[in-house]
């Protein structure tokens, strides 16, 4: 079995601060670090390595600098890393960054066939959750986000079960591979590496791919040349500063508090005072 | 894991990275190991970077380190509750190249310099703690770490780990740190524009502006504060003797607090966001207080050998040249084939002892003592010369004479004419 896990290098946005001038971003010095949820993804390929025998290998796109994001896969214990790297794939959201994974991922299973993609449910610096999803999509594999739990996987029926979380329950999911599967936190608990693994992940020479090795020939369709999302405005919200008011009445029973609120917040909103009741008087007291 | 090296470093701040590139460059196998989540992540200082010692392991440092402002001026400040008195220093000369002094940002710093221990091809590994260090009678061998199989093993062990070294603690090589060898230091990072920086310093471009404060903002204790000035931050900081916090009950961030509030100090501050609050501990226990740096099988190099200039403020220059010195100690026995042991490795005391790191040391050696014995130095006397100053400068129909005088009748009123001269000869000691 081949597991393909996509990682990313995010800013810890623990660690952000918004320039009190420019409003934008400040990412200098802020320590760059594996999107969070990515780990629970390879920790959990690990886990299935461990159970069935599999090759693990992390894909990750971005700057030189995020070959660190990869060592740290390697020294969890994946066998491979592809840093796919090229100046052609800066500004990105995330329909061209599904677009240049989706090329990797063609390319590697070339090579290998890829039986499962992992993903994390999501990455902290954009929050979309779209990019696995988009994946999937692109390399018509069965998709499964919000999994909480892998019950069994059925190699000989090429079939894996899940959980995945759903509002208000957990769907207990059947599926056939090749399928991606975006996992939710708290699925697993990422291991300590060996001293050894440390330092095979040290000495591992990476694979770096550019878009030539990815075979993307269209460039339209990556980087910020295949985004469509348009970044309108970066602004930093500014803290509300209203302060709680705890109400009483004599009596405390709900009704009474109940109407005291309604009658406080009509007071301090006439216009859907007024809406409510036309004939009201403009003194902000409801009968 | 068998593996074998020639040498292992434990940690990864200036002392650990200088001795580990000076090794991996001359061609020894080396293992450096970190506890952070990257070199820096764990580290703390004001900061300053003298280049000199950089220069000395790294020539072309200054091509693609993260430096942030070169200082071209040195206040010194000695503070009552409402004044400050003081000297200032501003030099054009310090604004041509090559620059002597830098403000750095540790972390970001701390990452450039592991990536050239690793560029120059020693293997580094972070996240990973050594607990224990492997011995073979009182040879040390190796060291065990807190990882699966995580034990390695090599010629020496380089103890970099840092301020109160566990390591060294553990395997007896030195005691517990006395609190009163040991100061304990606060600062805080605030944002500020550069052009607010510019003119609020009188700086332009690069250049930045140092600030060392002593007086009544450390609350009698043993002590100074330091306000530097970063590209868009500006650091401010104050460290006192960790005995003294213990004995005054003073919580160092209620003490950097009232420090930020000085009238002196808080314009500086005006307007800044807070981006950064960190603590260290920093070894001052002078020369008197270093503990045996070699024995063998291993070698003790920066904060860890207390290495720590408390009267000049330099530490991290002190660090990267123990080393240096370190790693040239052990590249000579290695190209000479003789074995690590504490007789081969005395060589490395007596470079030191050579160098400015222990003859400025032992200039010092009685400072801890004397200032910790004469606290009118932090107390009494920053009053005296800010009444001085303060009486001198109003014009008020008073003549000087009878100013004079005053200033005078002051002075002996607070320390008897006897107790001048006593505190006269105990700074002459002290600066021997």
């Amino acid at each position: 079995m081949h597991i393909l896990v996509c990682i990313k290098q995010v800013p810890d946005s623990a660690q952000i601060r918004v320039h009190p001038v420019t409003n934008t971003i400040m990412r200098q010095g802020v320590p760059a670090i594996v999107n969070p949820y990515d780990l629970y993804a390879l920790e959990e390929a690990l886990r299935l390595k461990d159970r069935y025998r599999a090759r693990v290998t992390a894909l990750c796109m971005g700057p030189p600098q995020a070959e660190a994001a990869l060592r740290k896969a390697l020294a969890f214990g994946a066998d491979e890393a592809i840093l796919l790297t090229d100046r052609v794939f800066a500004g990105a959201d995330t329909l061209a960054t599904s677009y240049a994974l989706s090329a990797a991922i063609r390319q590697v299973h070339q090579d290998l066939p890829v039986d499962l993609v992992f993903a994390g449910k999501q990455t902290i610096d954009g929050d979309t959750a779209q990019v696995g999803p988009g994946i999937a999509a692109r390399l018509d594999m069965q998709l499964l986000t919000y999994v909480s739990k892998i019950v069994s996987l059925d190699l000989a029926a090429r079939e894996i079960v899940v959980h995945r979380r759903s509002e208000g329950g957990v769907q207990v999911l059947k599926t056939r591979m090749p399928a991606l599967i975006t996992v939710l936190e708290g699925i697993n608990e990422m291991r300590f590496a060996s001293l050894a693994d440390m330092f095979r992940a040290e000495r591992h020479r990476l694979t770096t791919w550019n878009k030539d090795d990815a075979h993307i020939e269209d460039v339209t369709k990556v980087g910020l040349k295949g985004s469509p999302t348009a970044v309108s405005k970066v602004f930093a919200p500014t803290p509300t500063n209203r302060r709680a008011e705890i109400i009483e009445t004599q009596s405390g029973q709900p009704v009474d508090l109940a109407a005291t609120l309604v009658a406080k917040l009509l007071a301090r909103h006439p216009d859907v005072a007024l809406a409510i009741n036309p004939s009201l008087e403009l003194d902000g007291r409801s009968s | 894991m068998s593996e074998h090296f020639d040498a292992i470093v434990v940690g990864a701040g200036p002392a650990g990275n200088a001795a580990a590139y000076t090794m991996a460059k001359a061609g020894l196998k080396v293992l450096q190991i970190e506890r952070g989540e990257y070199s820096g992540s764990k580290n703390v200082q004001g900061a300053i970077l003298y280049s000199d010692a950089l220069e000395r392991i790294i020539p072309d440092f200054r091509e693609d380190a993260p430096l942030e402002r070169h200082v071209i001026e040195q206040r010194m400040w000695v503070l009552d509750d409402e004044s400050c008195t003081g000297g200032t220093y501003r030099s054009a000369d310090f604004s041509k190249p090559p620059y002597n002094r830098y403000t750095i940002i540790r972390s970001q710093f701390d990452r450039w310099f592991s990536q050239k221990v690793r560029s120059a091809g020693a293997l580094v590994i972070c996240e990973t703690t050594v607990l224990d260090l492997h011995m073979d009678g009182r040879r040390v061998v190796g060291v065990r770490t807190d990882r699966e199989n995580g034990s390695v093993y090599a010629d020496i062990v380089v103890l970099a780990d840092g301020v109160n070294s566990l390591l060294a603690r553990k395997a007896g090589f030195h005691e517990e740190l006395k609190p009163r060898d040991v100061a304990l230091a606060v600062k805080e990072i605030h944002f500020l524009p550069e052009t607010t920086i510019e003119e609020r310093f009188n700086v332009k471009g690069t250049e930045g502006v140092v600030i060392e404060m002593a007086g009544k903002i450390t609350q009698g204790m043993v002590g100074t504060g330091f306000l530097y000035t970063n590209k868009e931050s500006v650091t401010v900081g104050v460290g006192c003797l960790l005995s003294d916090f213990k004995k005054s009950g003073v919580a160092p961030y209620v003490l950097l607090e009232q420090m930020k509030a000085h009238p002196a100090i808080q314009p500086l501050l005006a307007g800044g966001e807070m981006k950064e609050y960190t603590a260290h501990l920093i070894p001052e226990g002078g020369y008197n207080a270093i503990p045996p740096v070699y024995g063998d099988g291993w070698l003790m190099v920066g904060d860890a050998g207390m290495f720590v200039n408390a009267v000049h403020r330099e530490g991290s220059n002190l660090a990267m040249t123990t080393g240096r010195i370190a790693a040239e100690t052990i590249i000579d026995l290695k190209v000479g084939g003789k074995p690590m042991s504490a007789q081969n490795l005395a060589r490395y005391r007596k470079a030191l002892d050579e160098s400015f790191v222990m003859k400025d040391l032992k200039k010092y050696k009685n400072m801890p003592d004397i200032m910790d014995r004469n606290r009118q130095f932090f107390t009494a006397y920053p009053n005296l010369v800010s009444q001085a100053a303060h009486t001198l400068l109003t014009v008020d129909g008073v003549d000087k004479k009878t100013k004079e005088r005053f200033i005078r009748k002051t002075f002996t009123r607070a320390r008897s004419t006897l107790g001048l001269f006593a505190d006269a000869f105990r700074l002459w000691r002290a600066f021997e």
